[in-house]
């Protein structure tokens, strides 16, 4: 294997990692907002904000990450994507940079500000929203290079069934990770009410879940039936994360087990996420971008997969050493700390 | 029109997100390092008032590094929206110190949350503070990454470049560029003053309010201390930097100095005006002193101006931005110093409301002399954004919004400005540190009685 596929390896876990640990967050602000207008924002609050405070900065972390990651490997990304998305890219620098600072700003300076609440909600679907552009525009069609540079098409991108079904699918897919994460950490502090209502939250968002994902699928096939044929090609890696959503489901129903529910839940995400990515290659941006011919140097690729595994070494007991101190303290989930 | 010029926008963007982040990015470099000295210096010496300062000081951080993330997450991804072709080039060669300042800043990020919300659940409060040492060296590391990178666009190497295709890379050499060790050292150390410097304004500004704190005072000595001795390692810093761009840049040195004309015993231009013939005026000229700053030799050759083409020399008026920096700098060290001597003298009083507000305005002026520093340091390499291979217009996107764009940030950094203000104004005004003492502390002791 080759250090580029390692390498774009590399960048889809982290992505994934981001998936997985922004979803919590960007639904949390959704559901906490939600509480509010239906005054039950008493119930959630407590529970969120003692999970989001202290990790909110390294889901940040994993974002900045990735995209530093995916210039570093596949420099020729930065040509093309940075020339076509100034404006969806900005915007959703404007956003993080609104949801993060007034995050902190709430937390440690003025407390229930309602529109404040209705920014931090807002902002959780919106973000997830003009992020998951990138990955629709990765699958060609939306931009063109011309002698003055390359251009978005936005009427293209607008009114495209596959860019909305993207869309679609993030949101749900926030939701629905997020209100799994959220019933089992009231699970594990004990809180019965936060627990009855989250857990409500989780079985509705199932649901749109898996639909959307079965939309997208057929937006894929009419937008780009060559990655399509690729994802039919990998239909176990889908069958399986069929299969564990199945389980997620099904235990939170039954009301028990909800942490092999949320890893369950992970498991979901994780060999579809796995199955779309491996369909994609080799394109990191048809046509422009393949994982030959985008990526950069071999001595840079080796380094810096050196320099990642140095890191990990690093990470790893310290992002442990967070969970067990936030997460898997019982104490602490309770608040008795 | 300029509006719709891509590249002066896609400069002037930069520029504005770059003077906004610089604020809390030297801040979130120095304040911890701050926040550790005081938390060990209370928990050695058992002073309470030294463990309250680590603690407020610690909240206030916060808020400003939750803007510094936000905003270097925005210059983050505006380098490769805004400099596509640059990154498309340089991001061969310097990914690797841009890789490894997101894993120091992720490091800083986990022991920052857990430091942050771990105050009281260990026995022995010296665990608490062993936390902020990964925090330090997390938030010191960054700054050194990130700096290799600026200083790799000013002194390049480490690579080949045949067209647009980069070969022959050689990552360590790219990062350890001539620049580095100084851009490094002059980075850390002002930016370990600059927020010592900020602290102590805080502190004196609030005894010529309220005289006679014990809290404030004991705030006052630890910070100008601290001032003092990060002001003499800056301006050590700054002498290994001139003679770095002696050596290296020379145009930036004689742009920066109105030396035009390469001469031994060059004069150091102080201030002053330009004639229309380009005569120095109004300025005041220490003799040979150049020389002895760019070579640590009073009558060392130091290369003009004119030795470099005119359509790659910077612009004249970043002379004013050297002075600035150097004069503030200087004036931060002669101000420290008067402080420790008017203490360790038993009779004088260091205390007097003069001196008091001498060292609040080293705080805002400090900061000010970091965005001079950075002004100084950016423009002196006009037109180049890789010196010597690749010019600012080169490297710039070729989209037709970017001024657009410069609106909505200048939104977006305003409501930021604004809002982070407000929170830590609300944040210590409506807590004052002698009542959190008394409610913190008093407690404590009383309940420990009851047992």
């Amino acid at each position: 294997m080759g250090y580029e596929y390692i390498g774009i390896t590399v960048l889809w876990i982290f992505l994934y990692g981001y998936l997985i640990v922004a979803s919590v967050d960007f639904g949390a602000g959704f559901f906490a907002y939600y509480a509010k207008l239906t005054k039950k924002d008493h119930i959630m609050n407590k529970l969120i904000a003692r999970y989001l405070s202290p990790v909110w900065e390294v889901t940040n972390v994993f974002f900045v990450f990735f995209f530093v990651g995916i210039v570093g490997f596949f420099p020729d990304s930065a040509f093309y994507y940075g020339q076509a998305l100034l404006i969806p890219g900005s915007i959703a620098i404007v956003l993080l940079a609104i949801r993060g600072s007034f995050y902190a700003f709430e937390n440690y300076g003025s407390k229930d500000n309602h529109l404040y609440m209705f920014l931090y909600g807002a902002t959780g679907l919106l973000i997830p929203a003009s992020l998951s552009t990138t990955l629709t525009i990765s699958e060609g069609g939306f931009i063109e290079e011309t002698a003055n540079g390359v251009h978005l098409l936005f009427g293209e991108l607008l009114t495209s069934p596959y860019s909305w079904s993207v869309v679609f699918l993030a949101i749900v897919s926030v939701l629905y990770i997020s209100a799994m994460f959220l019933t089992f950490y009231a699970a594990r502090a004990n809180d019965q009410p936060a627990l009855e209502l989250v857990r409500k939250y989780a079985l509705f968002w199932s649901s749109p879940t898996i639909v959307a994902s079965l939309t997208s699928f057929i937006a894929l096939s009419q937008h780009n039936p060559e990655h399509y044929q690729k994802a039919i090609g990998l239909w176990w890696m889908f069958g399986i994360s069929v299969a564990f959503f199945m389980t997620a489901v099904l235990l939170v129903y039954n009301q028990k087990f909800y942490g092999w529910a949320f890893i369950a839940v992970m498991f979901q995400f994780l060999f579809a996420f796995f199955g779309y990515g491996a369909s994609h290659l080799p394109y990191i941006l048809q046509p422009y971008i393949t994982i030959t011919s985008g990526a950069t140097h071999e001595t840079m690729g080796i380094t810096l997969i050196v320099v990642f595994i140095a890191g990990l070494c690093l990470l790893l007991p310290s992002l442990y050493l967070l969970m067990r101190l936030f997460l898997f303290d019982a104490d602490y989930v309770k608040g008795n700390k | 029109m300029f509006f719709e010029d891509s590249v002066t926008m896609s400069r002037l963007l930069t520029t504005l997100t770059l003077t906004f982040h610089v604020i809390f990015a030297t801040v979130g470099v120095g304040i911890p390092v701050m926040i550790s000295i005081a938390e060990l210096l209370g928990i050695k010496k058992k002073d309470r008032h030294l463990q309250l300062l680590a603690r407020r000081w610690t909240r206030g951080m916060t808020v400003t590094i939750a803007v510094g993330v936000v905003t270097g997450t925005a210059i983050g991804l505006q380098l490769s929206l805004l400099w596509p072709n640059f990154m498309q080039i340089a991001g061969n060669v310097i990914s690797l110190p841009l890789f490894m300042e997101v894993f120091a800043f992720f490091f800083e990020a986990i022991f920052l949350g857990i430091y942050l919300y771990t105050w009281d659940r260990f026995k022995n409060p010296i665990y608490h503070w062993l936390l902020s040492i990964p925090v330090i060296i997390g938030s010191t590391l960054s700054a050194f990454f990130i700096t290799t990178v600026n200083s790799f666009m000013n002194t390049p190497q480490g690579f080949e470049l045949e067209g647009n295709t980069v070969t022959d890379i050689s990552p360590l050499a790219a990062m350890f560029n001539p620049a580095t060790p100084t851009k490094v050292f002059h980075v850390v150390a002002s930016s370990y003053l600059t927020s010592a410097a900020i602290l102590a304004a805080i502190a004196a500004i609030m005894l010529i309010k309220r005289k006679g704190s014990a809290y404030h005072l004991k705030a006052l000595k630890l910070t100008v201390t601290a001032t003092f001795i990060f002001a003499i390692l800056t301006a050590a810093a700054g002498d290994l930097s001139a003679k770095f761009l002696a050596e290296n840049q020379p145009e930036k040195l004689a742009a920066g100095e109105w030396h035009f004309e390469t001469e031994s015993g060059a004069d150091l231009v102080l201030f002053g005006s330009l004639g229309e013939d380009g005569e120095t005026q109004n300025a005041i000229r220490i003799p040979n002193a150049l020389s002895f700053l760019a070579h640590g030799d009073f009558n060392a050759e130091v290369e003009g101006l004119n030795e470099t083409p005119e359509e790659e020399q910077p612009p004249l008026w970043i002379h004013y931005m050297f002075d600035l920096m150097v004069s503030i700098g200087m004036y931060t060290l002669g101000v420290s110093a008067l402080f420790l001597l008017l203490w360790k003298v038993k009779k004088w009083n260091e205390q007097n409301n003069i001196l008091l507000w001498l060292i609040a305005s080293c705080g805002p002026l400090s900061m000010l002399a970091i965005e001079f520093g950075w002004i100084y340091a950016e423009e002196g390499r006009q037109p180049w954004i890789l010196r010597g291979i690749m010019t600012v217009a080169e490297g710039a996107t070729t989209s037709d919004h970017v001024g657009l764009m410069f609106i909505l940030f200048t939104a977006l950094y305003t409501v930021l400005g604004v809002g982070c203000v407000t929170v830590l104004r609300k944040m210590f005004k409506d807590h004052p540190a002698e009542a959190e003492f008394e409610a913190r502390y008093r407690e404590a002791a009383a309940a420990k009685e009851d047992q």
